[in-house]
């Protein structure tokens, strides 16, 4: 018998609803569910990490991040500024740092300032300025193109009625294109937030006080005393309680300025220098 | 003093090998309004830039309020606050209320006070018929709105001369009545300004001067009456058929 194109289609979709709810029972049967909850919920294992996990993981993770996130916007903002600068030498060095900061590991960045900068320059940062100068490196040399985008996308009217104004080239950056620019990388800017939460997690090589720890310290720590993924589930649900909301604010973020993406042209040829 | 405004001499601008401006004079006196015709790239909306140096000159002298901005030693930014500007997609700072937009150069250029610089802005969005939408963004604004409100913004820095490049081309043809109203009670009022436009009913019923430009050069200047009414060069005379009586005339070439 010859099926139609349509009846086709519809055989091979409940093919496809079948081989799923085979699966899915087959994996119910099989498991030994007190196994598996001992394995990933263990509720005493789980209730001995309260309050602390809030209290104290939770809270530096998101202090470190903060950290992290205030000092890269502000080089960011410096090194975006310095890529659209008139004089070449400031956009060459933006240029190499956003290239190398980019191109190397996160973890080598915290390595190179805990461990490396106290080698060379006998000064050792504790680890609070530590996650805030290397998070803040790296997040930096991504936020400056993004700064550098919104920017450029703000219209070069806005520029001219500034100057025609009588405001100067620097003054009307500061007054009228950077706030436009912020106004439009504002989602972007808030999906790098989510990577620096994640990436704060890279503090766990250095030595920490219990009192320092963040979750994934904290979840790896309370692993190391008891055999189940519990501690590492609690942690990875308390990473999801700060990017869920964020991820959820950055889309809200983008439909409401019309979910234009911004362009990234090499030169636009404003005169926004700084 | 004499009563000169802006003075403008052998004005040439080129863009790379495109010359746009091949050599022109214009002298505006204070009160008067001049208004500046011609077809797109005849070089009229270049020629305005130039007057607040928006555009570089390639070559020429231009002179406003005393000052020439062709030195390269002039404050260009000092002279703009003298010289008002009208743009053709109005370019209110979108960020900023219509009140803050009134205000943020009277504040940051002029060092007015907060209260002072309130103060003219109220009374220029009054002037335009705009005081009911002080707290409003620009995008909340129609059109014609948003062109009141960039009149009423340049007006607030109290210019001496004030500079309209096509400020109605961007306008729903309802819209455009409010703006020309405007630009009327300014010129009543005895405003300099300096206009580029494709309003022919307005430059005949309220310019002094009309100037016809094409190719980079002014090809006829006087009274509107003479150049709009009786036009005696033979490319004023066909532009201006095609303008007043679209409907008669097939394409050209």
């Amino acid at each position: 018998m010859a099926l139609s194109k349509r009846q086709r289609a519809r055989a091979i979709r409940i093919g496809q609803y079948a081989l799923l709810v085979v699966v899915v029972v087959a994996l119910a049967l099989s498991a030994d569910w007190e196994q598996v909850r001992k394995a990933f919920f263990n509720t005493e294992i789980a209730s001995a990490m309260f309050p602390n996990v809030i209290t104290v993981a939770l809270k530096n993770t998101i202090i470190y991040t903060a950290l992290g996130f205030a000092f890269g916007l502000a080089l960011g903002l410096v090194l975006a500024l310095m890529r659209l600068s008139s004089v070449a030498p400031y956009r060459w060095i933006a240029m190499v740092y956003i290239e190398v900061f980019r191109g190397v590991p996160a973890l080598l960045v915290f390595i190179a300032i805990y461990y490396g900068v106290p080698i060379a320059f006998q000064l050792q940062f504790d680890p609070l300025s530590t996650v805030m100068l290397a998070l803040g490196s790296v997040g930096a040399a991504y936020m400056a193109e993004t700064i550098r985008a919104g920017i450029q996308a703000v219209p070069k009217g806005q520029i001219e009625a500034a100057r025609s104004l009588g405001m100067s080239s620097a003054r009307a950056t500061v007054t009228i294109v950077i706030p436009q620019a912020f106004r439009i990388i504002l989602p972007p800017l808030t999906n790098e937030l989510i990577l620096l939460t994640k990436d704060s997690s890279l503090i766990y090589i250095l030595g920490l006080f219990r009192e320092q720890y963040e979750l994934t310290k904290f979840g790896r720590e309370t692993l190391s005393r008891s055999p189940s993924l519990t501690p590492i589930l609690i942690a990875g649900l308390c990473y999801l309680i700060i990017t869920l909301p964020l991820g959820h604010l950055s889309r809200y973020l983008e439909k409401r300025t019309g979910g234009k993406k911004i362009s990234t042209p090499e030169s636009t040829g404003l005169g926004v220098s700084a | 003093m004499s009563d000169v405004v802006v003075e403008v001499t052998g004005l040439k601008k080129s863009f790379g090998t495109l010359d746009v401006l091949k050599g022109i004079d214009l002298q505006v006196n204070r009160g008067d309004v001049v208004c500046i015709i011609g077809p797109s790239g005849s070089g009229k909306s270049t020629l305005l830039r130039c007057v607040n140096l928006l555009e570089e000159p390639t070559g020429g002298k231009i002179v406003v309020d005393g000052a020439e901005l062709t030195d390269p030693d002039v404050d260009i930014d000092k002279a703009r606050t003298k010289i008002g500007m009208v743009f053709q997609s109005f370019n209110l700072f979108s960020h900023l209320n219509v009140l803050a937009n009134l205000t943020v150069a009277q504040r940051k250029v002029l060092k007015r006070g907060e209260q002072e610089a309130q103060e003219v802005a109220l009374r220029n969005l009054e002037r335009v018929g705009l005081s009911d939408k002080v707290n409003a963004m620009p995008a909340q604004l129609s059109g014609g709105q948003q062109q009141r409100a960039a009149i009423a913004r340049a007006l607030s820095m109290d210019p001496d001369v004030m500079l309209f490049d096509e400020p109605t081309s961007a306008l729903d043809p309802e819209l455009v009545g409010d703006v020309l109203g405007v630009m009327r009670q300014l010129a009543d009022e005895g405003m300099t300004m300096l206009v580029v436009t494709h309003e022919m009913q307005f430059a005949r019923e309220v310019a002094d001067r009309v100037l016809f430009m094409d190719g980079g050069y002014v090809v006829e200047e006087g009274p509107a009456e003479q150049v709009i009414g009786a036009p005696q060069h033979e490319r004023t005379q066909s532009f201006l058929a095609r303008v007043l009586d679209p409907t008669h005339h097939g394409p050209r070439d």
